[in-house]
């Protein structure tokens, strides 16, 4: 979509303040030398708990999520409330908040649809909400690589302005690709506001995600004669293109990726796994039956994500962002095994 | 359901401490009889330039299309019995492949593509430095289970105009057949006539800035000799063409006809300026590489003694 030189049409902008007056909105909050206060939603989980320990010290960080924040440090305000309720939006209104990073996106598919789409895309309007109404000038929501969906005719590395077929073959993913759009058409619609929108590959370390969950079984399966080329990114590799995207001046979309990509069949060697292979018709058969009982964690269709490459490009986040991955590929692959505590 | 799962974990306990290391062992035995067989036949200078190639890619943090040399040399000592044994291939004009990026565009024949597996043969035994040549396949392909591992072992590239942009940037040889199945399923009356060609090499070269190399293969046109073609057989099988293969009834006769290949190598063609610019341009320079593709292959044939000579 968009380059970090583009600038939407400035009547856009206008016509739609024009559209909805904010009366309690102050003026225009432009980021400065002394950065203020980020809010990070969804701060208890694990990238969470590590992006706040990293931005901590240079700046005000305000948590919000509905969990508890253990073991917090003591500079970090923490608000143990529902993004969807009006609680959370007095925390807009009292404190100078200079930007939003959105990691509370519910990615568990067994919470069922309904439950999602309630949380992910409800809690997501609310705070593109305030965002508009309190002029936030930095936007980040970190969506996932998992929006271009893996498919037999994708190209090797997907650039970001491939369709987003994710939700095609895996329908409970489609509130997270709804984010992805949200935040896009924000993006557009409040060119005040500079909105990033992060797509990492498969980040894999301490997170309980699905990559990294499929990698720490003791025997992996794998889809008998399918080995797709496969991309990692290890969580504080996330965690430092989310610091790099809070940079002001910076907006647009971002492919994230990490060491180059390996098969997958040699990944699951380098971390001295023993594999299982099963063809297609059985596995998906099986992890059917299972999932019905909810006696595991993955889906059936995330078979696809064994089966067909789902590669991004990440030349733009090289080359606007500045970032490149810190860990080379043993220790990203080695991250998974790593003691579960931050 | 407790019972059941530790049976299960027994199960695959025993699978992974008991039978994977016979199978490892097997698949080691297999391997080395292979390499030795591969030594023996084709001498010490296969295993060099296989070699060779694993330390190229290794050099360059391995391939992201997932091209594996260690895997590929074994579908090359395959197609290396067709190539110097079965139709004993004659080769002129290889030192024209510059290094760097390059396009070999060749005409395409002979119902099954052994063309390309001939040509990747030339270029991986006999070219100096040995190259890999890349190509592009179907994209239906990568459903198929085992099929698509091997292609992308072999360095067989999913055909979208992103991977093949890629692959030039990377620096490497890139095959492609411009008058796709056009070419390779015309009827034996038609043979050694240049069918259209597809415009999508000439924008990509522009593009990447790729010298195009031509080439002219003869002798592939007579390996099956195609009779004609059942329309409606064909569209009832969703098929582009149904040819019918008369030789195919005699037994033995599945396999091609062992019929003398002949490469030829043109010397390399650059086209400079931009592909969006003009669509006449564009065609006219798809047109002179035909034309000289088709040349070739005329030359070839005046000189070419007989069939299996």
């Amino acid at each position: 979509m968009a380059t970090a030189s583009d600038k939407p049409a400035p009547g856009d902008g206008l016509r739609v303040e024009r559209q909805r007056p904010d009366r309690r909105a102050g003026p225009r909050r432009k980021p400065s030398d002394t950065p203020g206060a980020v809010v990070i939603t969804g701060i208890c989980g694990r990238l969470g708990r590590r992006l706040a320990r990293r931005l901590h010290r240079e700046r005000l960080v305000i948590g919000l999520d509905r969990r508890e924040f253990r073991d917090r440090p003591s500079d970090v305000e923490h608000h143990a409330v529902d993004i969807r309720r009006s609680k959370a939006r007095e925390i807009f209104r009292r404190s100078a908040i200079d930007a939003v990073v959105h990691l509370g996106v519910m990615h568990d598919p067994r919470g069922g649809s309904e439950v999602h789409h309630a949380w992910n895309v409800v809690a997501f309007q609310k705070l593109l909400d305030w965002v508009r109404s309190y002029r936030i000038p930095k936007l980040v929501l970190l969506s996932s690589a998992n929006v271009y969906g893996p498919r037999p005719d994708n190209p090797q590395f997907l650039s970001e302005d491939a369709p987003l077929l994710g939700a095609d073959r895996f329908s409970d993913i489609r509130d997270l690709v709804e984010l992805d759009m949200l935040a896009q058409s924000f993006f557009w619609k409040h060119p005040d506001t500079e909105t990033v929108i992060l797509r990492p590959t498969n980040i894999v370390g301490t997170v309980q995600n699905a990559a990294s969950n499929y990698l720490r079984l003791k025997v992996v399966p794998t889809l008998m004669g399918f080995d797709p080329m496969v991309q990692v990114v290890h969580q504080d590799d996330v965690v430092r293109a989310i610091e790099l995207a809070l940079a002001p001046g910076v907006r647009g979309i971002f492919n994230v990726a990490g060491p180059a990509p390996i098969a997958l069949s040699k990944a699951i060697k380098r971390l001295g796994r023993a594999t299982l292979p099963l063809p297609h018709t059985v596995a998906r058969a099986g992890l059917e039956r299972l999932w019905k009982f909810r006696m595991t964690s993955f889906p059936a269709p995330e078979l696809d994500f064994i089966r067909y490459v789902c590669m991004v490009d990440d030349r733009r986040a090289r080359e606007v962002l500045g970032y490149s991955p810190r860990f080379d590929l043993g220790a990203t692959l080695a991250s998974i095994d790593e003691e579960r505590w931050v | 359901m407790d019972r059941a799962r530790t049976a299960l974990v027994r199960l695959t306990d025993a699978a992974v401490t008991d039978v994977l290391p016979w199978v490892g062992k097997l698949s080691w035995l297999t391997r080395r009889s292979l390499d030795e067989l591969g030594r023996h036949t084709l001498g010490e200078d296969f295993e060099e330039r296989s070699r060779e190639l694993v330390a190229r890619y290794a050099a360059a943090g391995g391939d992201p299309f997932g091209l594996d040399p260690e895997v590929a040399k074994y579908a090359v000592m395959v197609c290396a019995f067709f190539h110097r044994v079965y139709f004993r291939t004659q080769i002129s004009g290889l030192s024209n492949v510059p290094d760097g990026r390059v396009l070999l565009i060749a005409n395409h024949s002979g119902q099954v593509p052994i063309d390309g597996a001939i040509i990747g043969s030339a270029m991986f035994l006999d070219a100096r430095p040995p190259r890999m040549i890349r190509a592009m396949v179907e994209k239906w392909s990568q459903t198929l289970p085992f099929v698509s591992t091997f292609f992308q072992r072999v360095g067989q590239v999913v055909g979208v105009q992103e991977n093949a942009r890629r692959l030039l940037e990377m620096d490497e040889a890139l095959l492609v057949f411009p008058e796709g199945t056009r070419g390779i399923s015309k009827p034996f009356q038609h043979r050694y006539q240049l069918q259209e060609f597809g415009h999508g090499f000439m924008r990509l070269a522009m593009e990447t800035r790729t010298p195009i190399v031509p080439v002219a293969v003869i002798g592939a046109e007579e390996q099956y000799v195609n009779v004609g073609n059942v329309r409606w057989l064909a569209k009832a099988l969703g098929m582009p063409v149904f040819p019918v293969i008369p030789q195919m009834f005699i037994p033995g006769g599945q396999l091609p006809l062992p019929t003398k290949y002949h490469l030829y190598f043109g010397e390399p063609m650059s086209f400079e300026g931009d592909a969006d610019e003009d669509d006449g341009l564009t065609e006219e320079r798809v047109w002179l590489v035909r034309q000289t593709i088709q040349s070739m292959i005329n030359r070839g044939l005046r000189e070419r003694r007989g069939l299996f000579r």
